[in-house]
């Protein structure tokens, strides 16, 4: 289909962007990243090969031209090959990063999910029941939205986990835990799982509901939901058919919304020392560990991309309209 | 639109932003901002972030980064002396909090004007010259919207030397790179229902000049929208400078509300129950940034005013003198929509709104569900 397949050129143009801006970064800022890692790394045994390496990442001392740095660059992450993490004992960063996604793909994931539908049903709520004392949902959802996700972490960990104790206050699982499908290990995974997912979702869910808010109320003006009334039509039949073209919005508003609990989840993950991406964005931030920064980069740019193209498929099957285009 | 057509992102401005082309209200010359409590607990709100930005670090009763004290190695909970605690090097919370909103509303104020002028530029030009030209701005702009702008921040932040991480010109011109794309693309949006109406052509047709177009004929009636850019953008300013400072990326040695979220986390202040290394700081940004989110609700409703809870209560209406409002409709819109007019409207006489012609160009507005908007005739009723 035209639509789809523009979309997803568009998608993989904006990829390739993504990769060139990673490669030019550390190319053009000011210093030279190879002697902050190597001040970094005082204390371990840098070998010529790790040198070499750090110098062909970062582009300095190579004679290569930009060119030919650029397609090696491409050729290495087509290989699948993302440089080495100078912090956790030169391990190849894709090993790192297979590490950490799981978790953040599960928390973000449900999060996400969660909040979505919570927001829109409530959006869809508050503007059915305009000027009722379901209004003042707003400004309270807004504080929730304008406060950093990692300060609502913190709330979140000193109330309930440190005062009130009903759930652990970080990390992903008991330490004696092992990986095993029982049910101990998966309930305490989502035991600790809980309150980060329950932080992204409250700090997320008010842009939902105002969108949601915002379209149905302008919806709820059509001639179609008039006649559904005059008709007798229940009324949760009417607000499901309001509410069933008010959503398009918030699906196509979806490309916007995900960098941001995206970027959120990361600081939430910080401050729970949730073993997900975020975590290891962290040290590898406190480290000076360019490679692992940049692989993580272009991972999270790659999963925002990918869920991007996921919400225009269900837009486009959703929406009619945007198939007859072509 | 060559990419993104089927993806509008002003999902929360979505409703028909076009407001009607300008018709002064008699006797009123000045701009009306609403009145309603949102915009003036925000305006009221950001006054005091402003003057405490301003003259905080001459408020502050201490010296923000003193050690009061070397044999302490906790922080000290609030007492008479230190009426927030001290932090973990024995600094006075209070002081740092004071001296540390400078920085903060700077940072997002450079942000959030830089992105407005990048916006404006590439958004407007976007949307009044279309064609080629408006398919590859576009395009730069969808790129930056999907780019998930923090990573990006980190990794630019985490190449930037140290010397420089304490910038706050510098830091707010490069969160501005990342926050331009949403005002680019609803000012892009608006200009071109613009850009065709009759006094836009009637322009064109005496033989104003592109420039003069845009800056005397279009951009006045973009004002609204601007400002709800503007506003959007310092709130991304706030939140991501806070985070950014939050991570250890800003010279921590630079005061800032998320620098000292940095020093609370290194002291572990959520597990060990510190609450004021982290409550004041925390409920600082996010009060400023409640503040610019409401003010930024009242701009939307003021460029769209279906979205107004109750609209005018029935005492208002009376007084304003509205005719036929012995019982008002419930919503009743002033000033904005062409629905204001001296015969009340009925679904039996509401085909008074038919003089009012089909806008052209409306298609490309963002719209609520991609139509321009249908079925005026029944506003005066109100599905219950």
């Amino acid at each position: 289909m035209y639509v789809i397949s523009r979309r997803i050129g568009f998608y993989i143009l904006t990829a390739i962007a993504a990769v060139t801006v990673d490669f030019f970064i550390p190319r053009v800022m000011p210093g030279n990243p190879v002697n902050a890692v190597l001040a970094k790394m005082q204390n371990t045994n840098v070998t010529k090969a790790t040198l070499r390496a750090l110098e062909v990442e970062f582009g300095s001392g190579t004679r290569e031209g930009i060119w030919g740095q650029y397609v090696r660059y491409w050729n290495n992450i087509l290989h699948g090959n993302l440089g080495i993490s100078t912090s956790n004992g030169m391990v190849p960063v894709t090993t790192v990063i297979r590490g950490a996604l799981p978790w953040t793909l599960g928390l973000v994931g449900t999060a996400t999910v969660l909040s979505f539908i919570l927001g829109t049903l409530l959006g869809v709520l508050v503007a059915w029941r305009r000027g009722s004392w379901l209004d003042t949902l707003l400004p309270a959802t807004t504080f929730f939205q304008a406060a950093p996700y990692f300060f609502l972490a913190f709330l979140a960990i000193d109330l309930f986990a440190i005062k009130l104790g009903w759930f652990p206050a970080g990390s992903a699982r008991s330490t004696l835990d092992f990986p095993a499908l029982s049910w101990t290990y998966i309930s305490d995974v989502l035991d600790h799982a809980i309150l980060p997912a329950l932080t992204i979702v409250v700090a997320s869910a008010a842009g939902w509901i105002v969108g949601m808010r915002n379209v149905m109320i302008t919806t709820m003006d059509e001639d179609y939901v008039l006649i559904a009334q005059a008709k007798g039509l229940p009324k949760r039949r009417v607000i499901w058919y309001a509410a069933r073209n008010a959503i398009l919005p918030s699906i196509s508003g979806f490309s916007l919304a995900i960098g941001f609990v995206v970027s959120g989840a990361l600081l939430t993950e910080i401050v729970f020392s949730y073993p997900g991406l975020g975590f290891i964005l962290l040290s590898a931030v406190q480290e000076a560990d360019y490679a692992l920064l940049q692989g993580i980069f272009l991972v999270i740019t790659m999963a925002v991309l990918i869920a991007n193209l996921a919400a225009d498929f269900v837009y486009v099957f959703l929406d009619p309209r945007t198939r007859q285009e072509a | 639109m060559a990419v993104g057509s089927s993806t509008d992102l002003g999902a929360t401005q979505a409703a028909d932003l076009t407001p009607p082309p300008p018709r002064p209200l008699a006797g009123r010359g000045r701009l009306r901002l609403p009145r309603s409590p949102k915009v003036l607990i925000g305006l009221g709100g950001l006054a005091v972030f402003l003057v405490v930005a301003v003259i905080g670090p001459w408020l502050a009763p201490y010296n923000p980064t003193r050690a009061f004290s070397t044999t302490a190695s906790f922080p000290q909970p609030p007492s008479a002396a230190h009426l927030l605690g001290t932090t973990q090097q024995q600094q006075d919370v209070f002081s740092q909090l004071l001296a540390g909103g400078r920085s903060t509303v700077l940072v997002a104020f450079v942000a959030g004007l830089l992105a407005t002028v990048l916006s404006v530029l590439i958004g407007v030009t976007a949307g009044y010259a279309a064609g080629l030209a408006d398919d590859l701005l576009s395009m730069l702009a969808n790129f930056f919207l999907v780019m998930p702008a923090l990573p990006l921040l980190i990794v630019i932040f985490g190449f930037l030397p140290p010397s420089q991480g304490g910038d706050d010109v510098l830091i707010g011109a490069i969160i501005a790179i990342t926050g331009w794309a949403f005002g680019a693309r609803v000012l892009r949006a608006q200009t071109l229902s613009l850009r065709n109406r009759d006094y836009v052509e009637s322009a064109r047709i005496t033989g104003e000049r592109g420039w003069r177009i845009i800056g005397f004929e279009i951009l006045p009636n973009l004002i609204p929208i601007l400002a709800s850019s503007f506003l959007f953008t310092v709130l991304y300013g706030v939140g991501t400078y806070t985070a950014l400072a939050f991570l250890g990326l800003v010279n921590p040695n630079h005061l800032s509300w998320g620098g000292m979220l940095f020093y609370a986390q290194v002291a572990g202040a959520e597990q060990s129950g510190y609450w004021w290394l982290f409550i004041p700081p925390g409920l600082a940004v996010a009060l400023l940034g409640t503040s610019l989110a409401l003010l930024n609700f009242g701009i939307d409703e003021f460029i769209n005013p279906r979205l107004r809870a109750g609209g005018l209560s029935r005492r208002r209406a009376r007084r304003a003198q509205v005719p036929g409002t012995a019982r008002p409709p419930r919503r009743f819109e002033l000033g904005m929509t062409p629905v204001i007019r001296s015969t009340p409207l009925t679904a039996v006489n509401g085909a008074g709104l038919q003089d009012f012609p089909e806008r052209p160009g409306t298609h490309a507005s963002p719209s609520a569900d991609g139509r321009p908007d249908a079925a005026r005739r029944w506003r005066g009723r109100r599905p219950r």
